[in-house]
């Protein structure tokens, strides 16, 4: 290979390291979900899209479609809420089922209907993108997964390619074959050296530390945060103590929407995302995720860098085979994985 | 003064599609210990999983009069039952004083100064938690780990703590120790139902005792009693 333009090997580093920012975000999320449920979180890439999707159909001063979905999610996750829980529900826990799951999503709609014509402005409306988008986890894991929740890693994944197939084909129908881009959150460039650093590229990077060191601070200090370590590390003892592992389930999809949307809303500016394009963004961060095994944090954010980097590269050197070298990264590191490790036997 | 706290009534339960627990009836009074010996695969376990509800089970569970056999394993934490399994169950990757911050669940809502009470009472009875108390519980010992799985059930502060084989594995020094803190447990008014293989500190420590084989009560008395019944002597205490 011929000696690398110092200019284009920077510009090809910050395009990895925002990709990778992103990536890391999503496999964060992947490897919470997993390690407290045991989905593997296929539909994480339709949050991305839905997100980044809701973000520009505001900005175009219509109503998302989205916003729907969530009202008929959040009346589905009720209903089935009710006739779960029918013979434990008491006036509390009634209440705040209704909360969740009928008055957030009307509120939604509410100020959804206000102020998606007016143009409210980017922050505004990157806010009510989140809020429209983000509760469609929690409600997808009350209304697909925990009903199952004891069931298999592969019946869950089963599950989970389900609810994938199902939210791209309805992206399809709110969002159109046609893809958008949203607004940028900052038109400012700076320029450091030979290098210009767009705005939108810092708020990924700063956005991305910021979740990360609210979610080590979450885990690190709160009870709720380490009851949720907790059911990960053994549901059974979680039980024992009277940790509800149903709703530190929805906790944790509830983080990994709210993590998936706002990627969408990140990227919106940069990529024309298209009603499917969360899938591959999503499997990046999956193949992050597994070259940690799905349960290392650090191990996965390592990865997604490596992910975002080697794929901004290889869509210089080698555009046309720039996916077959992400994706073919992975197989050296599955059998590597599986000659290290010891085989493990599946919980029953 | 004896109100009973736990009562079941011909309680059945499988245990991997095989009848383990069979019409079972039995009592536990407040501040009174009752233990439960037998062979392996008797069915104590099942029988202690089954009042937790993390097994299913037919039969009656009243728990302070209340029927809780519908409830799941959450809502009868929540009522004051605590389960120390066999297996432990702790959070190995969580540090000891977290483990026991999450024993603490029940009554998040009361505030950090119950908490900080609620931790000193439990470093009082095992004062070697205390000095554990930011080390890892993956990397205790197994005497430790017993103290812990105990520690954390005492925090949620129940009125029926279940103790499934606490001396499985342990020496007998730590085996002394942990007998004595289930005697003190009582003298606070806490109902213990203890399962046990090692009959003879059982029904030293108990007041009444119950021996199950295959699924049924075979035997039921007095613990005094049964340590004296010969066949109790010739099955589970050997000669001596």
């Amino acid at each position: 290979m011929n000696s690398v333009d110092p200019t284009i090997f920077l510009i090809l580093l910050q395009d990895g390291i925002v990709n990778g920012a992103i990536y890391a975000l999503l496999a964060l999320s992947l490897v919470l979900v997993f390690a407290v449920t045991r989905v593997v979180l296929i539909p994480q890439g339709e949050f991305v899209a839905y997100g980044a999707l809701t973000y520009a159909t505001l900005g175009a001063g219509r109503v998302p479609g989205s916003v729907f979905l969530l009202c008929a999610l959040g009346i589905a996750a009720c209903g089935y809420g009710f006739w779960a829980e029918r013979r434990t529900l008491d006036l509390s826990a009634t209440l705040r089922l209704l909360g969740e799951t009928i008055l957030l999503p009307a509120a939604v709609l509410v100020l959804t209907l206000w102020l998606a014509p007016q143009r409210a402005g980017i922050a505004v409306e990157a806010f009510l993108a989140l809020l429209i988008v983000a509760p469609m986890a929690p409600y997808l894991y009350r209304i697909a997964f925990q009903p199952m929740a004891e069931a298999s890693v592969l019946v869950l994944l089963i599950a989970a390619v389900g609810v994938h197939l199902a939210m791209v084909g309805l992206g399809l129908v709110f969002f159109g074959p046609e893809g958008s881009r949203g607004d940028a959150f900052s038109g400012a460039t700076y320029t450091l050296g030979a290098l210009t650093v767009p705005g939108q590229a810092l708020w990924i990077v700063g956005a991305t530390l910021l979740i990360m060191a609210a979610l080590a601070l979450f885990f690190g200090l709160t009870l709720r945060g380490k009851a949720l370590r907790a059911t990960a590390v053994n549901r059974l003892g979680a039980r024992l103590v009277g940790i509800p592992t149903a709703q530190s389930g929805r906790l944790a999809f509830a983080l990994a929407g709210c993590i998936g949307a706002l990627s969408g809303v990140l990227i919106a500016p940069l990529t024309t995302v298209y009603y499917d394009s969360g899938f591959l963004i999503g499997l990046k961060g999956f193949v992050a995720a597994i070259v940690g095994g799905l349960v290392s944090y650090p191990a996965a954010l390592v990865a997604a860098l490596a992910v975002g980097i080697g794929e901004s590269f290889s869509s210089f050197y080698a555009s046309a085979f720039k996916e077959v070298i992400v994706f073919g990264a992975i197989v050296p590191v599955l059998l590597a994985r599986s000659l290290l490790a010891a085989p493990e036997a599946e919980e029953e | 003064m004896t109100d009973v706290v736990l009562e079941v009534e011909e309680l059945s339960a499988t245990y991997r599609g095989v009848v383990a627990v069979e019409g079972l009836t039995l009592n536990v009074p407040a501040g009174r210990i009752v233990t439960v010996i037998g062979p392996n695969g008797a069915g104590k376990t099942t029988l202690l999983n089954a009042v937790m509800g993390v097994l299913p089970a037919r039969g009656v569970v009243r728990f302070r009069g209340e029927a809780i056999g519908r409830l799941d394993v959450e809502a009868r934490v929540r009522r004051g039952i605590s389960l120390v399994p066999e297996t432990r169950e702790l959070f190995a990757t969580l540090g000891v004083e977290d483990n026991l911050r999450l024993g603490f669940w029940r009554h998040r809502g009361a505030g950090a100064a119950a908490m900080r009470r609620a931790l000193d009472e439990v470093y009082a009875l095992f004062p070697r938690l205390r000095e554990r108390r930011s080390q890892a519980a993956g990397t205790l010992s197994g005497g430790e780990r017993q103290m812990l799985a105990m520690g954390r059930a005492l925090m949620a502060r129940p009125s029926l703590l279940m103790l499934d084989e606490p001396s499985l594995g342990l020496a007998p020094l730590i085996v002394r120790d942990i007998f004595r803190a289930i005697a003190a447990l009582r003298d606070t008014g806490v109902a213990i139902l203890l399962v046990e293989q090692n009959a003879r500190a059982a029904l030293q420590v108990a007041e009444y005792g119950y021996v199950l084989e295959t699924g049924r009560i075979a035997l039921q008395g007095a613990s005094a009693m049964l340590a004296a019944d010969p066949r109790v002597i010739e099955t589970y205490l050997g000669v001596g």
